[in-house]
């Protein structure tokens, strides 16, 4: 790649209708500003975070139950107040953040291999495996995909003995959020790599006597991706959301490693004390991650739409 | 026409008997159904003695026939957790989850339907920008955090309704109801305001759109030319058409609001299906689940296997996105 083709391409960005539409919208900028502040403080947590909430030398029980500091008795060595085992609320906040960004990314990309994969065979090759996949996923929407995902949650971990399940939950997790939302991305890449299919090229990498491996993954592929990314990000907000209520319902991540749904959840057994920060701050972020996930997500699906152009 | 009725029905019954499948093998194979059941004192006698009483040494085919046949009759064995009969559990809980899940649905449809034709009909107006303000955070909250919401400013704060429970109820032979008390509505109001939230949104933005649509076709215009009055023409004709598919995603979403019901049951501790699937899972309480599987799944069939043979007769040419309605992305 030479220096003349990297200035080609920063050109054609910066002069493109993406960014157009993009600097346009007050609302899609301020969404993108609130999730990349938002990914920073998930990523730098272990780092930015001024308690460790998981270390348990560190809490010292006399400062539990500690209010937000702008309240009465509220401590500035800990922002957001302290729950009752005196863990810094706003150090489990980012790190509840990580956590529930980690599983989101992860099960979105589970949900895309699979899917596209699913999608590249059924279109591609047709006939019974179409058929079959097709039928599994019908099942599958008919059913809302909370159920799903609590469901094959049960099984892999009734699959698993008790002692580790503790250890293995974010993966169950990931597994099981990613196993729910495949099934969008297989029927909409199926359509695709039916189009793709009736065009020369393919028919002529046929002729030629590529394998069917090699023509579905060089050729079609990078032809269908298209509107996978559209998915894939309002796929991210419906995945933080299905984790923040799979932890919320007690099947989700432990508390020793609090996503923002445990966290949630913990919190809210204080709710009555009237120790309301323990569970109103969490919220808040969950809300605002989904929110801005969600404003990004329909600027995209606009701005990509032919129809709207 | 017949031969579509045939092809949907055994459909249906196709689904039906894979989930009874995936039921069963679930039932059978996950955790050991000996060791669940038997006491801590059991002899190596009475576990054989048990296994034999299960039957659990017959072949597979034979196993999950008898399955089926006691599905059909209702009875899914024990709970491994309960020690009683699952059938019991389950009648006992299910009026709770159908009252919940009736009131919800009342008011996502008496709430919803109006708001969306009104923001249909003045789409600029300061209220309408701010039902879709509302309605766009309505659908990004998650559901048990507004359910936390209610329950600190009505119950905490405000101390007007109950936060968990269902209230006094009244025995009806073998339905219990909480609609004959004051203490069992008052216990109603916020789980079915938490759960008819999503669908009343939902609702809202649905009726905005196809409504939207259908004023902008030609018969309305036609209409107008005519002289006919706004009122004949938006009630008349715009609305009836605009309520065909919103009647169908409706009662596509009364399934989801059945598996919502686990979240809001959750939250309010009420006594439902939901409840006892959520304790089922964190017990791994396989009888408990494969039913709520099996039943639940009942209802989804027959919910949607109705709504696409009654859109066969309304009209052929509609489809509905059912992935949309269940809560995957789209």
């Amino acid at each position: 790649m030479t220096i003349a083709t990297l200035v080609d391409h920063w050109r054609r960005f910066t002069d493109s209708d993406l960014l157009y539409s993009f600097t346009r919208s007050k609302v899609t900028i301020t969404a993108a500003v609130v999730l990349v502040l938002l990914f920073l403080s998930a990523g730098l947590a272990p780092w930015i975070a001024p308690h460790d909430p998981f270390d348990i030398a560190t809490l010292d029980l006399m400062d539990s139950e500690l209010p937000p500091v702008w309240e009465e008795d509220g401590d500035p060595r800990f922002l957001l107040g302290t729950d009752t085992q005196a863990r810094d609320v706003l150090s489990s906040i980012l790190h509840g953040l990580r956590i529930s960004l980690l599983v989101g990314f992860a099960s979105v990309i589970l949900a895309t291999v699979v899917g596209v994969f699913f999608g590249l065979l059924s279109g591609f090759v047709g006939g019974m495996v179409d058929a079959a996949i097709m039928r599994v996923a019908d099942v599958l929407l008919s059913f809302p995909a909370i159920l799903v995902a609590l469901l094959i949650n049960g099984v892999l971990r009734g699959m698993l003995p008790t002692e580790y399940h503790q250890d293995v939950a974010i993966f169950v997790l990931i597994m099981a959020i990613g196993l729910t939302h495949w099934v969008q991305y297989a029927r909409t890449v199926r359509s695709s790599t039916l189009v793709e299919k009736g065009k020369e090229y393919v028919q002529a990498a046929q002729i030629i006597g590529l394998a069917p491996l090699a023509i579905m993954l060089r050729h079609v592929l990078p032809n269908v991706m298209g509107p996978v990314l559209v998915i894939s990000t309002i796929n991210l907000g419906m995945a933080v959301l299905t984790e923040a209520t799979l932890s919320f319902l007690g099947v989700g991540m432990p508390p020793t490693e609090p996503s923002l749904g445990t966290l949630i959840r913990i919190g809210n057994e204080y709710l009555f004390s009237g120790i309301w920060w323990v569970v109103i701050f969490p919220s808040v972020t969950l809300a605002l991650l989904v929110l801005a996930v969600n404003l990004l997500g329909d600027w995209l699906r606009d701005a990509l739409n032919p129809k709207l152009r | 026409m017949l031969a579509f009725i045939v092809r949907r029905i055994f459909q249906a019954f196709a689904v039906m008997l894979a989930v009874a499948l995936i039921a069963f093998v679930m039932f059978r194979y996950l955790g050991d159904p000996v060791d669940s059941l038997s006491l801590e004192d059991a002899t190596a006698q009475d576990r054989i003695e048990l296994r034999q009483r299960l039957g659990l040494d017959d072949p597979f085919v034979v196993q999950f026939g008898r399955f089926v046949y006691n599905a059909t009759q209702g009875d899914f064995g024990t709970s491994y957790r309960n020690r009683r009969p699952v059938k019991a559990l389950l009648a006992e809980r299910l009026p709770a989850t159908l009252e919940l899940v009736l009131v919800a649905a009342t008011l996502a449809l008496v709430v919803g339907v109006p708001l969306g034709v009104y923001t249909a009909l003045n789409p600029r107006g300061a209220f309408s920008q701010f039902l879709q303000m509302a309605s766009l955070i309505g659908i990004s909250l998650p559901t048990f955090v507004t359910g936390i919401l209610l329950i600190l400013v009505f119950s905490v704060y405000l101390n007007w309704l109950p936060s968990f429970g269902r209230g006094d109820t009244v025995d009806l032979g073998w339905w219990t109801t909480g609609f004959l008390t004051i203490s069992g509505i008052k216990a109603l109001i916020l789980p079915s305001i938490m759960l008819g939230l999503f669908q009343m949104t939902l609702l809202m933005r649905l009726v905005r759109s196809e409504m939207m649509e259908v004023l902008r076709t030609d018969y309305i215009k036609f209409a107008r030319a005519r002289g006919l009055t706004d009122r004949a023409v938006h009630f008349g004709h715009a609305l009836k058409n605009t309520m065909i598919p919103v009647i169908t995603i409706f009662g596509l979403q009364l399934g989801g609001l059945i598996a919502f019901a686990i979240i809001t049951e959750t939250v309010f501790q009420w006594p439902g299906m939901g409840f006892l699937f959520i304790q089922a899972v964190n017990f791994i309480d396989v009888p408990v689940m494969a039913a709520y599987l099996v039943l639940v799944s009942l209802i989804f069939v027959v919910i949607n296997t109705s709504v696409d043979l009654l859109y066969a007769f309304i009209d052929p040419r509609l489809r509905v996105d059912r992935g949309a309605a269940n809560g995957h992305s789209s």
